[in-house]
């Protein structure tokens, strides 16, 4: 199975090959590094920019303008707060201008905590980016849909924040994409470039297919009864993990992937909720002003009265950054019995 | 009593044909009484705010004749600040356009009633929406002319801010993305330099003499000039142009102009006196050289202010936006 970072290098080509991607550009994402987290290897629309935030963005916009098909990376999301303004512009083009123009590309950069990255490393952008109208924000959880999201985002006439959680990069998923070699030593020697002098070096790319993952869908990775579990990115791994232990104790949970901050799938949070009584909204941006909060506001407006519980909240700590140590930065953003307890706790919260 | 003298124009005038002179005095003061409408319906209400560029007709109206007009990489991109309408108006565009805007109706053009005077976008002639934050069009700019350049043909791109915005990180950006080695990009950059950003004067905040030296740090061609006459502006602005579309190369052009009516309403939208207005100083000549008469270009005025006035009790008749508007076009609605 691949991991994370060769299924969103899987994708690319895939894009490069079959869906128009013309340029495939940021800071080290040529040769011969091929991306840090080396998920830009092998590439051959790939190429490097100079430190330039701003121009990486600029730049996107005004390929995308000129009917380019552009993906663009920022190295680490606590790097493209300094083009939020550019974001913003991205964002209302289309509206601005009453359907004139629209910009089709796609702006990738890893979020969260989880590497030890400390305070310029860890950043979420969930918050951020769901406060900026016009783009469609998508963060996959596992390898397969990091292939699918990327794979629908270069088909989209509008521009996608596309935000793999820098934890995962190095994840496996339980299925293949379709068309990888079930091998995964084979398909680490066909797409991975080797050490050393990679001057020479071309990967070997298996028949890909098309598979995609609509923006907007989310998806119910475990059924259950008692409670709703919503989250996304690398917090999702911690809510199934905590569902499957606490169904030991008695405790049915159910959980939800989101999959697509914008749109997002309502219907299915609102079905749950309805059966559940009970949700739990869990991710690791800092909690204030949290994506999770415009969750809980629709919740409380729509459906207070099928509500057993007061909807709750775990996120990541209000404090200005993820300290590197150990103890700081566990102590920061959700941890695995930060969540099971949230979870056990709502399912027998009585009214 | 002396007439003022253009730098440059003596040796200059010769060259460029008497029907282009008059082609482009009539622009200018097309452009000209377009402001003073738009400035005019400002005032008396019909609209919320102005801003423009009522003395940089001299430069502005030469740029847009020398455009390559039309969609897609082949022709030109123009990435324009809020102060060119009178380059719009030298591409052909229709003024009621920006009146539409001005007052914010369901018909403009550029908007649908969204957006300030003087923040045109037309995709059909490659012009990106002018945006209000100063500077940023200069990020985008070499990426249209990364396209241009993979395509293939002469269309380049053209980012024009003002003097106070290279201070901004953006006005760095595009002279490090444009010219990076081996991967030159024909952008042409220009900056009409009026001293002022709002009420700041640039001598305050600008340490280089010219904003064109900036340029030469990085091997890139550029030229200080002067804004202010169209016949300097006209050939300076084409040899820039060959420059940029034969040797998909960059070039960064400073334009010295003036600032007729302060920088916005926010400011006053008032007459500046000490400012050299271009269009009197360019009908002085056109006069003296015979070239046209003070009634021929009283006259091309009075046709204006008149066509403009019907025009704004027209669009003072036309519908607003619907409250319902807000969520149309927030995603791309076509294919």
């Amino acid at each position: 199975m691949a991991n994370m970072a060769q299924a969103i290098r899987m994708a690319l080509h895939y894009g490069e090959k079959h869906l128009g991607v013309t340029d495939i550009f940021g800071e080290d994402v040529g040769m011969p590094l091929g991306g840090v987290f080396t998920q830009t290897q092998g590439l051959e629309k790939s190429w490097n920019t100079p430190l330039d935030e701003r121009g990486i963005i600029g730049m996107a916009m005004g390929l995308a303008m000129a009917g380019e098909r552009p993906v663009a990376e920022i190295q680490f999301a606590d790097y493209v707060y300094n083009t939020i303004d550019l974001l913003k512009l991205a964002g209302n083009t289309c509206w601005a201008t009453n359907g004139d123009w629209n910009l089709p590309m796609v702006v990738m950069t890893p979020v969260g905590a989880g590497i030890r990255g400390s305070i310029y490393h860890s950043h979420s952008f969930d918050a951020m980016m769901t406060h900026i109208p016009g783009w469609k924000i998508v963060l996959p959880s596992n390898p397969l849909d990091a292939y699918g999201l990327l794979v629908s985002a270069m088909q989209e006439q509008n521009p996608v924040m596309y935000l793999p959680p820098k934890a995962l990069m190095r994840i496996r998923g339980e299925e293949l994409i379709p068309g990888e070699p079930e091998d995964q030593r084979e398909l680490s020697k066909m797409i991975d470039a080797p050490l050393g002098d990679r001057s020479k070096w071309k990967a070997k790319w298996p028949a890909l297919e098309g598979y995609s993952v609509p923006i907007g869908k989310g998806k119910i990775v475990r059924e259950g009864k008692q409670v709703t579990v919503v989250s996304y990115g690398r917090t999702l791994l911690l809510c199934a993990d905590a569902a499957k232990e606490l169904a030991a104790e008695g405790i049915d949970a159910e959980v939800i992937d989101l999959r697509s901050l914008w749109p997002y799938d309502w219907e299915m949070i609102q079905a749950s909720v309805k059966k559940t009584g009970r949700v739990l909204f869990v991710n690791e941006d800092t909690e204030v002003t949290n994506f999770g909060e415009h969750l809980i506001r629709r919740t409380v407006d729509e459906l207070f009265y099928e509500l057993l519980a007061p909807p709750r909240l775990i996120a990541g700590k209000f404090v200005p950054g993820i300290g590197l140590s150990d103890a700081l930065e566990r102590a920061s953003v959700p941890q695995p019995e930060d969540v099971k307890s949230a979870i056990r706790s709502l399912a027998l919260e009585q009214p | 009593m002396s007439r003022p003298r253009l730098v440059g124009a003596e040796k200059s005038a010769p060259s460029l044909a008497p029907d282009l002179l008059v082609r482009m005095h009539d622009l200018m003061v097309k452009a000209r009484v377009l402001e003073e409408r738009l400035i005019q319906m400002y005032k008396q209400g019909d609209g919320y705010f102005w801003i423009g560029g009522p003395g940089e007709e001299a430069f502005n109206v030469p740029l847009g004749l020398l455009i390559k007009k039309g969609q897609g990489p082949a022709f030109d991109y123009l990435h324009f600040h809020y102060r060119q309408s009178a380059t719009f108006l030298a591409m052909g565009e229709e003024p009621i356009g920006a009146l539409r805007q001005m007052k914010n109706t369901a018909t403009d053009p550029y908007s649908g009633g969204r957006n300030f005077a003087g923040h045109f976008s037309k995709r059909a002639w490659n012009l990106a929406p002018v945006t209000s934050p100063i500077e940023v069009q200069y990020a985008m700019a070499p990426g249209t002319a990364m396209a241009q350049k993979r395509h293939g043909g002469d269309g380049i791109s053209i980012v024009t801010g003002g003097d106070a915005g290279t201070a901004e990180g953006d006005f760095a950006s595009c002279l490090v993305w444009s010219s990076r080695p081996g991967n030159e990009l024909p952008v042409l950059m220009i900056v009409t330099h009026n001293k002022w950003g709002i009420s700041t004067a640039s001598d305050t905040q600008q340490g280089p003499k010219n904003i064109a030296d900036r340029a030469t740090a990085f091997g890139i061609r550029n030229k200080t000039i002067e804004g202010n006459d169209p016949v300097v502006a006209y050939q300076e602005l084409q040899e820039a142009m060959d420059y940029v579309r034969k040797e998909r190369k960059p070039f960064l052009l400073e334009a010295r102009v003036s600032r007729l009516f302060g920088h916005s309403s926010a400011s006053g939208a008032n007459m500046v006196e000490g400012e050299l207005d271009c269009i009197s100083a360019f009908e002085e000549k056109l006069e003296a050289s015979g070239i046209l008469t003070r009634s021929q270009m009283d006259e091309v005025r009075e046709r204006y202010t008149a066509e403009m006035s019907a025009m704004a009790k027209q669009v003072r008749e036309e519908p607003q936006p619907k409250p319902e508007d807000i969520w149309n076009h927030i995603f791309f609605e076509g294919k």
